[in-house]
């Protein structure tokens, strides 16, 4: 089962796989097609400005997003995370990387009924706190960890 | 006279037979060392554990350190207890047979009295009496086997591969293994430990998807107990070694999937859980502390040696963490009273493998000659004398680093030279002739390449910073376990306590303050990056070595520590 789940979704690749969720609905085309593109969130030099754009600069710690990070990065330039929120009616989900020269990194839409539950790779400039934003019924929430990117060696 | 006492004492009349120094046997059984392994039955399940062994299949030295610090709320606490310190909280006399395996102190003169550590042969009688009174015991390896030495390196592991089938091992986990790359830790686990000895690694995945690369955990029974067992790899693997020889597999420490899979064997009907853990033991205690459900953890990784098991409390009650030392110096003997499904008490010794207490079990020794034999002429080619005493461990120098140190300094023609923070690696008494075998105990890695590079003083102070974060951050789990690089060339003050950015201060080269935008010429060895290329460090020493002939004691390069006069993780 495994061997072969693996065999199709490396034959569909990326940009396959992309088309499948957008055919399942769990992205809406208008986001992808940048119709909505959140330009002064993602042009943002700083987590403070990078907020400001989402209008989330409020947003309440919530024990209701589930945030998997590594704690420190095996690789800075593939830095895989896992998000996914509890938090009923959540319409988007927004990840924000504080030392990257542009802060916001992702910004993902959900139509109603869509899990939010997103997976992802990031690119780190340096040691970071990372940061979930999460917007659900008008409110915003937030979750965050350190990621650390180290140059190694010398262990053990 | 119980089964087994009886036994030890025909050993102990072998040994002296077979021409073994009486009088420090003697002085070992004034002291009552005999009875170290003596040990009667308690309860119903037990479990054997050694780890870090690196390959030491003889005998060896091994000097535990002289600094280990502890930073925040780990101070003061094992695993953070050196020299008198650590006699102290666990009631030691200083100068006994326990002491000199426990600390550093007096070392060269204690080596002498007591004699080698360790060695598969002795270890497989220590084994042979203790399995004698405890059927069904199962013998867990916490990893670092297939390294460290001149002939695994040589045979790729194969010779402690062979050595721990022979020993009886039962399951395994790992770190240093992987660093043979991951075809051929494939090729061991798929084929020859196919049917004896289990491999786990719960918190590999593939990169990939995230599949799991090896079984999580066994479920075994002992006496009628149902004993789940989950082994935890070196999480930082890919990070402090080169990622190149894993390049399809992910690590961490997966603290949720972890709690997930406690629950899952006690759902299979595990009365007990244990976790063969290589996450050193700060992480053992952090994770003690968060996750439930587990009963013992037998850790390794920091090559702490720790008499007697710490007791962390958690939400479901509480895990004992027991850290096991490393060469082949300890074997855990953790027994259990297991009744009614659970566990209603508990002994546990760390015993000292004293080789000369523990006559060379036969069949093992026979098996070490012969895959040695091949190498011997390689592995007894004398290089030099040493004056003083030559050892690896402590956070920040060993006088072997130093010797490195000094010796890439001078043979690159570098202002700068680093030597990374292993644990491992054996010790060389005074006087003693450093052969090319014991080399290879402080070098053979599969990435030995020595470089030279140029670096700015700001980059030299970033990978200070970096490396001591490492080391020193107040949260285990950002921790790798090593010990600080050895730098040799410059001076620098260290604050462990301090956050990143302000540990490494007060750079000097030759006296005078270093600058960030100066570039610098800076030796070393074992890169972790892809594509490195140079000559083998053993080969550099080597050269060294038979043109200097006689080594005078080194003299250390330490930086100068601010806020630690009070800590009990240095002597």
């Amino acid at each position: 089962m495994d061997k072969l789940r693996r065999i199709v979704l490396r034959g569909i690749g990326s940009g396959g796989a992309l088309a499948a969720a957008l055919a399942a609905g769990v992205l809406k085309p208008t986001q992808v097609l940048a119709a909505e593109w959140n330009k002064s969130a993602f042009e943002a030099k700083d987590l403070a400005g990078a907020l400001r754009g989402l209008n989330a600069s409020n947003a309440a710690e919530s024990r209701d997003i589930l945030f998997r990070a590594p704690d420190i990065a095996e690789n800075g330039a593939v830095v895989p995370i896992d998000i996914s929120s509890n938090i009923p009616n959540t319409t988007s989900i927004a990840v924000l990387v504080e030392k990257n020269p542009n802060a916001l990194s992702a910004y993902f839409d959900f139509t109603s009924g869509a899990l939010p539950d997103v997976s992802l790779r990031l690119k780190l400039a340096q040691t970071s706190m990372v940061k979930v934003v999460v917007k659900a019924d008008g409110k915003f929430y937030t979750v965050q960890k350190e990621v650390k990117v180290t140059v190694g060696g010398c262990g053990g | 006279m119980s089964m087994q006492r009886r036994e030890f004492l025909q050993l102990l009349a072998a040994a002296a037979a077979a021409g073994f120094a009486l009088d420090s046997q003697e002085l070992l059984a004034s002291q009552g060392a005999e009875k170290f392994y003596d040990l009667p039955r308690f309860g119903n399940v037990s479990l054997f554990h050694f780890t870090d062994c690196h390959a030491q299949l003889l005998p060896t030295w091994y000097r535990e350190p002289d600094a280990n610090l502890g930073i925040g709320p780990a101070s003061g606490h094992p695993p953070h207890l050196v020299g008198e310190h650590l006699l102290r909280a666990f009631a030691i006399r200083p100068g006994t047979a326990e002491a000199y395996a426990f600390t550093c102190l007096d070392f060269a003169a204690a080596a002498r009295t007591y004699g080698q550590v360790g060695g598969f042969a002795h270890l497989a009688t220590l084994l042979r009496l203790l399995r004698a009174n405890r059927p069904g015991a199962l013998l867990l390896d916490g990893g670092d086997t297939w390294q460290g030495s001149a002939t695994a390196l040589w045979s790729r592991g194969q010779d402690m591969v062979g050595a721990c089938q022979l020993l009886g091992v039962d399951i395994m986990t790992g770190h240093w293994e992987f660093t043979l790359g991951h075809q051929r830790v494939r090729e061991i686990v798929d084929h020859d430990f196919a049917g004896n000895i289990e491999f786990l690694a719960r918190n590999i995945k593939t990169a990939d998807f995230g599949d799991p690369v090896f079984t999580p955990y066994t479920l075994r029974e002992i006496g009628g107990t149902r004993v789940a067992v989950i082994g935890q790899a070196f999480p930082y693997t890919p990070i402090a070694n080169p990622r190149y020889l894993i390049p399809d597999w992910t690590f961490g420490i997966q603290e949720e999937e972890m709690q997930i899979q406690v629950d899952e064997a006690r759902a299979k009907g595990a009365a007990v859980v244990v976790l063969l853990s290589h996450n050193g033991m700060d992480v053992d205690l952090k994770m003690a502390a968060r996750v439930s459900g587990i009963d013992a953890i037998l850790g390794g990784h920091t090559h702490d040696g720790v008499p007697a098991p710490t007791l962390v409390k958690n939400r479901g009650g509480q895990t004992l963490v027991i850290n096991s030392g490393s060469h082949g110096k300890f074997l855990s003997v953790l027994d259990l009273d297991v009744r009614a499904g659970a566990i209603q008490g508990y002994r546990y010794k760390l015993l000292p493998v004293f080789a000369r207490l523990l006559p060379a079990d036969p069949a093992m020794a026979a098996y070490i000659e012969q895959v040695r034999a091949p190498y011997r002429a390689r592995l007894e080619e004398p290089l030099a004398v040493s004056e003083g005493l030559l050892y690896r461990r402590g956070n920040f120098n060993g006088s072997w680093d130093q010797l490195i140190l000094d010796a890439l300094l001078e043979v690159k023609g570098a202002d700068i030279a680093f030597s990374p923070g292993f644990r491992w690696g054996t010790t060389i008494l005074p006087g003693q002739t450093i052969t090319m075998e014991q080399l290879l105990e402080q070098t053979a890695i599969s990435y030995p390449y020595t470089t030279l590079s140029e670096m700015s003083g700001a980059t030299i102070k970033a990978l200070l910073e970096d490396l001591a974060d490492n080391l020193f951050n107040p949260d285990p789990y950002y921790q790798q376990g090593g010990d600080m690089v050895r730098v040799g060339g410059m001076t620098y003050t260290c604050a462990p306590g301090a956050r990143i950015g302000s540990r490494i201060r007060d750079l000097r080269l030759a006296g005078r303050p270093m600058s960030a935008d100066k570039i610098y010429k800076v030796a070393g060895w074992a890169p972790v990056a892809e594509g490195a290329t140079g000559t083998p460090i053993w080969e550099v020493m080597a050269d060294y070595l038979r043109d200097r002939k006689t080594i005078a004691p080194r003299r250390l390069n330490l930086p100068t520590l601010i806020g630690m006069e009070h800590n009990p993780g240095m002597v």
